[in-house]
């Protein structure tokens, strides 16, 4: 090294930074959460904690969408919003919208985490002792004894943390940080199922290697964008990219392998082949707070790092993403149409709609970001009452999830098939469900925004997948119950409300969207 | 010594850590590797520190170790826990669940 250099690395200070702490207090106060989450597992007897645990978690993460509420009516008139945290957070109409819907399913989620009426012997959806070998005679011992372990709580807290900062990062360290502080809590939640513990550890293992691999990509991507630009700052980033004229290979492959990290957490084909495997495998409630929440985080950081980072270059990635949209909607459409269990069918319809939403993401303007979000508002509230019914369907081992265990629910108890057909029409877009709302308003962002090929393929392929939704309506409606068939369980007033939240989201947002179009409107200009 | 050597040697040991990935069959090898890809990725973050002549490029590094520990803690973790069910490590054997 020169002595010249070793000067100039003398002389460059780190400064102290300067935080604001009021404007990040929907993140601190959920932190908080978690953090006093992991005492209680410490220190209070094992009999008080499940009690401690959910009053915690609900009464913080209530706590935080009033701050949320607080902050968004603080935001000035041009709803341009702020940047706090020395630039590595974003508080701006988008990141407050989609951090509001991700608290509301949060709760949602960790009402069905905390239902303890659906098991025959008591407990919940976690195992009693996820150290113990499936099968072992220590696995015996302590379901017999009846353990039941918290800890899933300050688990999904701490994954929630990363998720309400992922649509908020303002820069690419933030954004990476967010990534796995979302992601490491979920690999461990996919692998603490009571029943099938074998499938469970399965997901677990697949999903933390694939989603380790990816973020590896991410951050190698993170590291060509630092090399760009001498930054990694979003802002920073959107500058230099503005003017590049020439192909230039950092910024090229920078683009493609951060796009690839984000892709594989929203589960674009190619990189979904994890989904059905981890939906399937990991505990029912587990699976609806991922498919639902985690899809609204990562589609936000989607779009914060399209359009703030790289609007410049959208003649570059804007083809390469209409190609992934299409795929991952022919893909997800398709090949659910060959699934006999209900997770892995809800899984690739997941993967369908991930290629709705970058629909609306790629039309690159200010109805495309508006639309996205309020498609992701109107899945995740769906999704999360379709496993929440799942959770339901059981017979002697467990939730019945194969579909010819579902032949005649309608029959045996019309409520629970009533309300799961509400939300299969809502998937397939039905008028009157949220759903045919949000699609139509992800299609018209991008037939204005001039990619009309993807609203073609994206209407086919809503086509094909109503046949298969319709198809469950039909087997649950009109054909003969078997005899051994499963019971509904009637659960605890905790899923009630979680049901009761999905299917009024869905209902009011089919019938009367205009009041949430209009905020998601307002909130859609991403600070710069 | 011309900074850009170490950006070759960083992408050459990122592409050998996602070929270990791919290729290799025990978990703890692919996961081994895919250490070797979040190191690959420092090691270009401190170069074009250097390059840059600004420190962002090492206090980022600091950061991927931290979460590069986190994801041992995690991922050991789950590792262990199917080799005790299954008494093998071997990413082939974890198939029960296809398409």
């Amino acid at each position: 090294m020169s002595t010249a250099a070793t000067a100039t690395l003398a002389v460059t200070k780190v400064d102290a930074p300067t935080i604001e702490y009021g404007k990040l207090s929907p993140i601190l106060i959920v932190a908080g959460v978690a953090v006093v989450g992991v005492l209680i597992e410490a220190f209070l007897p094992r009999p008080a904690r499940y009690r401690a645990q959910l009053t915690v978690a609900l009464v913080g993460m209530i706590a935080a969408f009033g701050a949320i509420v607080w902050l968004a009516r603080d935001l000035p008139d041009d709803h341009r919003g702020s940047i706090t945290a020395m630039g590595a957070i974003a508080v701006d109409g988008p990141s407050l919208f989609l951090q509001g819907t991700l608290l509301l399913i949060g709760i949602a989620s960790v009402l069905l985490i905390g239902e303890r009426r659906l098991e025959p012997a008591g407990g919940d959806a976690f195992a009693p002792q996820a150290a113990a070998a499936p099968g072992s005679q220590q696995e015996k011992d302590a379901a017999a004894a009846g353990w039941t372990q918290t800890e899933v709580y300050p688990l999904a807290m701490f994954s929630l943390v990363g998720m309400l900062l992922f649509p908020a990062a303002n820069d690419l360290l933030m954004m990476f940080v967010a990534l796995e502080i979302l992601s490491l809590p979920l690999y461990l939640l996919c692998g603490l199922a009571r029943r099938n513990r074998l499938l469970s550890q399965e997901a677990a293992l697949k999903y933390f290697l694939l989603g380790a691999f990816s973020s590896a990509f991410f951050l190698f991507g993170v590291a060509m964008l630092y090399g760009y630009s001498g930054s990694v700052s979003l802002d920073k980033i959107g500058v230099a990219s503005a003017g590049a004229m020439d192909n230039d290979a950092l910024l090229l492959i920078g683009l493609a392998m951060v796009a690839v990290g984000l892709l594989f957490k929203v589960g674009a084909v190619p990189f979904h082949s994890w989904t059905p495997d981890v939906y399937q495998g990991a505990p029912t409630p587990i699976t609806g707070f991922m498919a639902a929440a985690t899809k609204v985080a990562a589609f936000g950081a989607m779009m914060r790092f399209f359009y703030v980072a790289l609007p410049g270059m959208r003649w570059d990635w804007r083809p390469v993403m209409i190609g992934v949209a299409i795929a991952t909607m022919v893909a997800g459409a398709v090949i659910a149409i060959t699934q006999t269990d209900v997770k892995r069918l809800l899984a690739y319809s997941s993967i369908a709609h991930a290629g709705f939403i970058l629909t609306g993401m790629i039309a690159m303007n200010d109805a495309g970001v508006s639309s996205t979000m309020f498609y992701l508002v109107a899945y995740g509230f769906v999704t999360l009452g379709a496993f929440a019914v799942v959770t339901l369907v059981r017979d002697a081992r467990g939730e019945a999830t194969h579909l010819s265990h579902w032949a005649g629910l309608g029959r045996r108890s019309p409520l629970v098939a009533g309300v799961f057909a509400l939300f299969l029409l809502a998937f397939a877009g039905i008028p009157l469900t949220s759903g045919f709302a949000g699609k139509f308003a992800v299609f018209q962002a991008a037939a204005r925004g001039g990619a009309g090929s993807l609203v073609v393929v994206g209407v086919l392929c809503s086509a094909i997948a109503a046949f298969f939704y319709v198809r469950v309506i039909v087997l649950m409606f009109f054909s003969e119950p078997k005899a051994d068939g499963p019971t509904v369980v009637v659960p605890s007033v905790m899923t009630t409300a979680a049901i009761a939240l999905g299917v009024a989201v869905t209902v009011v947002l089919g019938i009367l969207p205009q009041p949430v179009l209009d905020l998601a409107d307002k909130a859609a200009l991403f600070v710069h | 010594m011309n900074p850009v050597n170490y950006l070759y040697l960083s992408a050459l040991l990122f592409t050998i850590g996602a070929a270990g990935v791919l290729l290799r069959r025990n978990a703890i090898v692919v996961f081994m590797c895919v250490e070797l890809m979040l190191n690959a990725c420092n090691l270009a973050f401190v170069t074009f520190g250097r390059m840059h002549d600004n420190l962002d490029g090492q206090i980022i590094a600091f950061f991927t170790m931290v979460v590069a520990a986190c994801e041992v803690v995690v991922g050991l973790s789950i590792i262990i826990a199917i080799f005790r069910s299954r008494r093998s490590a071997s990413v082939d054997d974890a198939s029960l669940m296809k398409w």
